[in-house]
């Protein structure tokens, strides 16, 4: 593979699962399996943890915090970062307590419109990169691709795998993309996204999983969000195991980020459980999980009031972005 | 760090009376015998007492029971029968919280596990058996088999209600009656089953419940007029049992202990092997017949998975049963915890590995923090005796013969779990499994539709499916 | 005293008597305690002196139905059946014999005796056609609340101590030793005290047609002597006590208690000449059940 000498460097029993094609491949497959109905047990029996109190309101601030407020429209505006950006800042502006996000997620042309609100706020500009959804272009494209948005102040790139390499089995091209969009990326932090709901198997989101904290990714990021089903909670299980694994292997913790579909608080606190529970309380933080959503927001903030207020909210009391 | 708040499930939904009595021909009625206190293991309270039977207690639920059949169970046609036992699948599942937390209270397993899997599958094995009951002719015992008679049977304190479904069910859907003795420390839900039995309009007789200790057992199972006893328990009372019933043609099927191998081969799915394992030994505190509480493991891959399952043990939540967010409840008595410390003790004593997790356990009741023994080898205790509790014993081997053979090595043979992603190797070890139920690639299931029972000294007969009838009928 | 049974009189030669020894493990050895015992005709007249099983052969047969095990319960269906097949072929070749043998210990007539062989041979056939269906019949696929493939299939329960019935010196015999044997399950047999010679005779068809070593083994001697030693023989699974005499069988059962063993109990006055059902292939079988998920 050569683009292996740009790869970071990695404990020697990992360096030599990268050294080329054949062992990459004989490294992923050698993988333990992933049992399907094991994994989608375990993530339902999870899921009937009983989150209440101090415990729920914890979780919700927490989540507010780990949220990629998203908006990945072709009808996106600079006015639509605009006032997506204000509602990182304060997401209820009634409760200047709230936490605020961690990024707002955007296309490489509206980085800059993020960048002019965001700067110095600390809050993260994402964008999405490398032709998403569908990775669908050569590799100079999605390397400029990168770069512009990078250039116009991206702080964090999501960038997509080539899914049609993956599944046909090449996986060191795959690697190879990675590793030159994270050369790209400088100082930005790379989510890759494996786009799970077109891997088919919990097998192949684990290979894709390793593949990407192999080739150096920050983070591996379920879905885009274009493509049904997208996050759900076993596949980000299996992504948790990995990271949790690759801790174990080189210490360094590398983080999580479901995206799409995750609406209610009640789902958000389902996958904070699973985060406390598989990956470990030391995954717990917006620096190694993240909620990719729009719509997840504004009901954690409703959840919130209901905590803090002893009775429910409604819509028309959290703003619409 | 996140700390859960306290989920408790309220114990006000399992409407606790301060007093439960037995039940004879269709009514509540006072036993003769000393009143027992039941007493919620996760607190040490008592929750209420219980009329106890005494030996003429017995002999009156006989002859209900006995009433019963010649008059009414007995002859009527099966498809009578189906809509009673029907009603009583539909009664448990709307009666389902009460009896989970009731469960629950009296047995100290978590609320999650009474909610999810022991009333839920209650209910299952009555809404299975009674589409038996007209059917009897097409199970493969002849045109028109017919049922034995009068039913006693004992059952375990581990699973409560679920026990007495898995031994009321079937006996009623072939046309017996039945007289059933629950444990002595988990007389309750069995109880309410009586008042759904009540409420469903079964005629007076055709169950009978009888709370009391050993001596009650002892009393139903060698009773001249029973012509069937069906026993769930230890190995040692069935053995007894057995013996008493030896030489009176009264038939007998047996439900005994167990010590199960978890094989888990180098190339098994780590994660989900790890989860089969945890479910497989702490599920009910271990106190399950067909718990997996010997782990075979392959050399190769023996320490990574250690660490991955002492990693996943550690988040295990011991405490308050009736809270939701409860993994592993409490020990269901003071003389059970005494035994697995007791063998606990051997264990280390006899020099094996001991780790514990670190968990808080409650002041008050009786807790057993889960435990893995590693470096276990056959010949020490913890790997040859129930311990029926939350310890999971170790060993390791190098080629799948190996792992049979040690897996084999007991004189149990209840069940066994098989890990590896290689279909071949998965049908070549269940096939040399001497076990009644072989999991493969997961753990601890049960259905009312397929059978479940042992090998050896684990026990004979079968309990589900249509294997199961034979049990009932008199074939 | 009365002529040998095996071969009749011949006006002007002296037959050559055949010594009726045990059955372990393949091998036709004397008991090892070197006892014998006479046996006679209905009528009381010598037949032949039958070796007097001790306890020691009985666990020697125990040991030879453990190793034999492994194997016949491994055996292809396919391959039990056409074994137990040649075990009918080969009986059906030795008919007269067994006329004779039958007529002797049983005191019937020789047209009798001939119907009596016959209905063996046929029960054999019997119980070859089961070998490969039982599973069918007795198994299922489990149709389970969940994702789960669950399948139940028959196994054979281990090494099964055998006492033969006491009257029915052959149709009896090979309708206790069949069911035993064609689920898989190897034998111990405690021949019929007072009518050994047929069992003998049985047992070197046995080591003629194909059935392994200790698949089935022969003890001829004192039932009451033997069968307590199979009882309660912790490598004993299962018991048959068809043939157990009535003063033994509840304390062979609760023998058998101390080691859970399957016990069959013996039916008042059974009918050997009926046809069969499969209660005696039933009590000899376990059931196993398999789960495994089902998913990519």
């Amino acid at each position: 593979m050569a683009a292996t000498s740009t790869a970071p460097p990695l404990p020697p029993a990992l360096a030599d699962a990268v050294r080329d094609d054949a062992s990459l491949r004989r490294f992923l497959h050698g993988l333990p399996g992933v049992d399907q109905v094991g994994v989608e047990q375990r993530a339902a029996g999870l899921g009937t943890r009983s989150i209440k109190k101090a415990a729920k309101l914890w979780a919700i601030d927490t989540a507010i915090s780990m949220v990629d407020l998203t908006t990945l429209e072709g009808a996106d505006t600079p006015g639509k970062v605009r006032s997506l950006a204000a509602k990182a800042r304060r997401p209820d502006p009634e409760r200047p307590d709230v936490p605020r996000v961690a990024a707002v997620c955007v296309y490489p042309d509206m980085v800059a419109a993020a960048v002019g609100e965001l700067g110095g706020t600390g809050i993260g500009v994402a964008s999405v990169a490398t032709a998403f959804p569908s990775g669908r272009s050569s590799l100079k494209v999605k390397l400029e691709d990168t770069a512009f948005a990078v250039d116009a102040g991206a702080t964090e790139i999501d960038m997509v795998i080539d899914r049609g390499a993956f599944l046909s089995g090449r996986y060191g091209q795959v690697f190879d993309e990675i590793v030159q969009v994270k050369h790209a990326c400088g100082d930005a932090h790379l989510k890759v996204i494996l786009e799970t709901g077109e891997l088919a198997t919990y097998d192949n989101v684990r290979r894709a999983s390793w593949l990407a904290l192999l080739a150096g990714g920050d983070f591996i990021k379920t879905s885009t969000g274009k493509v049904s089903p997208a996050a759900t909670l076993p596949v980000t299980h299996v992504m948790l195991q990995a990271v949790r694994d690759w801790h174990a292997q080189t210490g360094q913790r590398r983080g999580v980020k479901p995206a799409g579909g995750i609406r209610t608080t009640k789902d958000a606190v389902k996958y904070l459980v699973a985060v406390n529970e598989v990956a470990g309380p030391g995954w717990l933080t917006p620096d190694l999980f993240r909620f990719g959503a729009s719509t997840l927001l504004n009901d954690l903030l409703m959840q919130r009031r209901t905590q803090l207020d002893g009775h429910y909210s409604g819509p028309d009391y959290v703003t619409v972005d | 760090m996140w700390d859960y708040a306290p989920a408790p499930e309220s114990r006000d939904i399992a409407n606790l009376k301060p007093t439960y009595r037995m039940f004879v021909d269709g009514q509540f009625v006072e036993g003769g015998g000393e009143p027992l206190k039941t007493v919620n293991p996760g607190t040490e309270e008592v929750l209420a007492e219980v009329s106890t039977a005494t030996t003429a207690d017995v002999d009156k639920a006989v002859k209900a029971a006995r009433r019963a059949y010649e008059r009414a169970w007995g002859r009527m046609p099966g498809s009578e029968r189906a809509k009673y036992i029907f009603r009583i699948a539909r009664l448990v599942q709307e009666r389902a919280r009460e009896l989970a937390v009731l469960e629950s209270l009296d047995n100290g397993k978590p609320i999650r596990e009474s909610r999810d899997v022991d009333i839920p599958t209650a209910a299952a094995h009555f809404f299975y058996h009674a589409g038996w009951a007209d059917k009897l002719g097409y199970a493969g015992y002849g045109p028109d088999p017919k049922p034995l008679g009068v039913a006693g049977q004992v059952i375990p304190w581990n699973f409560p209600l679920l026990m007495a479904a898995w031994k009321i069910a079937p006996a009623l859907a072939c046309g017996n009656t039945v007289v059933l003795k629950p444990a002595e420390t988990t007389p309750l839900t069995a109880l309410v089953l009586a008042e759904i039995i009540q409420q469903a309009d079964l005629p007076p007789g055709v169950v009978n419940i009888l709370p009391g200790a050993g001596d009650v057992g002892a009393a139903l199972v060698s009773h001249d007029d029973v012509d069937k006893v069906a026993f769930t328990g230890s190995t040692e009372v069935g053995k007894v049992i057995q013996r008493q019933l030896a030489g009176t043609g009264r038939r007998l099927t047996l439900e005994l202990g167990g010590k199960a191998a978890n094989i888990v081969f180098d190339d098994a799915p780590l994660d989900q092997a790890v989860e089969g394992i945890v479910n497989g030994i702490f599920f009910n505190q271990g106190h399950v017949c067909c718990a997996g509480s010997r782990l075979l493991v392959q050399e190769s891959v023996a320490e990574e998975l250690l660490e991955k399952l002492r990693a996943r043990v550690s988040t295990l939540r011991v405490g308050d049963p009736l809270d939701k967010n409860t993994d592993v409840g409490a020990i269901n008595s003071r003389e059970q915890l005494a035994k697995i410390e007791e063998l606990t003790a051997s264990g280390e004593a006899e020099g094996a590995e001991r780790w514990t997790s670190s968990c808080a356990l409650p002041d008050k009741g009786f807790y057993f923090a889960p435990t893995v023994f590693s470096n276990v080898s056959q010949a020490m205790r913890i790997a040859r005796e129930e311990i029926f509790g939350p310890v999971l014993s170790v060993l390791t081997f190098r080629t799948p013969d190996e792992a049979v053979a040690k897996a084999n090595n007991t004189p149990y043979g209840l069940s066994a779990g098989i890990w590896t992603e290689k279909g071949s190797r998965i049908l070549w070890a269940a096939q040399k499994m001497r076990a009644g139920v072989v999991w493969a690639n997961t753990f601890n299931r049960f259905d009312p539709t397929a059978p479940f029972g042992g090998y050896q000294e684990s026990g004979f007969g079968r309990e589900g499916g249509r294997t199961g009838l034979e049990a009932y009928l008199d074939v | 005293m009365s002529e040998r049974i095996s071969l009749g009189r011949t006006d002007n030669r002296v037959t050559v008597a055949k010594t009726y020894k045990l059955y372990i493990g393949g091998a036709f050895p004397r008991s090892e305690s070197g006892r014998s015992y006479p046996v006679t005709d209905a009528k009381g007249g010598f037949l032949a002196n039958a070796a007097q099983g001790s306890r020691k052969d009985a666990r020697d047969a125990v040991v030879a139905a453990r190793k034999a095990f492994g194997g016949w319960s491994g055996a292809t269906a396919y391959n039990r059946g056409q074994v137990l097949y040649r075990v009918a072929e080969v009986l059906e070749g030795r008919r007269e014999q067994f006329t004779a043998e039958v007529g002797a210990a049983e005191g019937v007539a020789a047209k009798k005796a001939q119907a009596l062989v016959d209905a063996a041979v046929d029960r054999l056939v019997w119980y070859a056609g089961w070998t490969d269906k039982v599973a069918a019949v007795l198994g299922a696929a489990n149709p389970v609340a969940g994702p789960y493939f669950s399948f139940s299939v028959p196994e054979p329960t281990g090494v099964v101590a055998v006492l033969a019935p006491r009257q029915s010196s052959l149709l009896g015999l090979v309708s206790v030793i069949a069911p035993v044997i064609a689920v898989g399950n190897t034998a111990v047999v405690v021949a019929s005290q007072d009518r050994p010679l047929p069992a003998v005779t049985l047992s070197e068809v046995l080591a003629t047609s194909d059935v392994p070593g200790g698949v089935v083994n022969v003890l001829t001697g004192r039932t009451a002597e033997i069968a307590p030693w199979l009882a309660s023989h912790a490598d004993v699974n299962a018991l048959d006590l068809t043939g157990a005499p009535e003063a033994l069988r509840a304390d062979l059962e609760r023998s058998a208690a101390g080691t859970v063993k399957r016990v069959l109990r013996a039916r008042a006055a059974e009918d050997f000449t009926r046809e069969p059902d499969l209660s005696r292939m039933r009590a000899f079988l376990e059931s196993k059940t398999v789960w495994h998920p089902v998913g990519v």
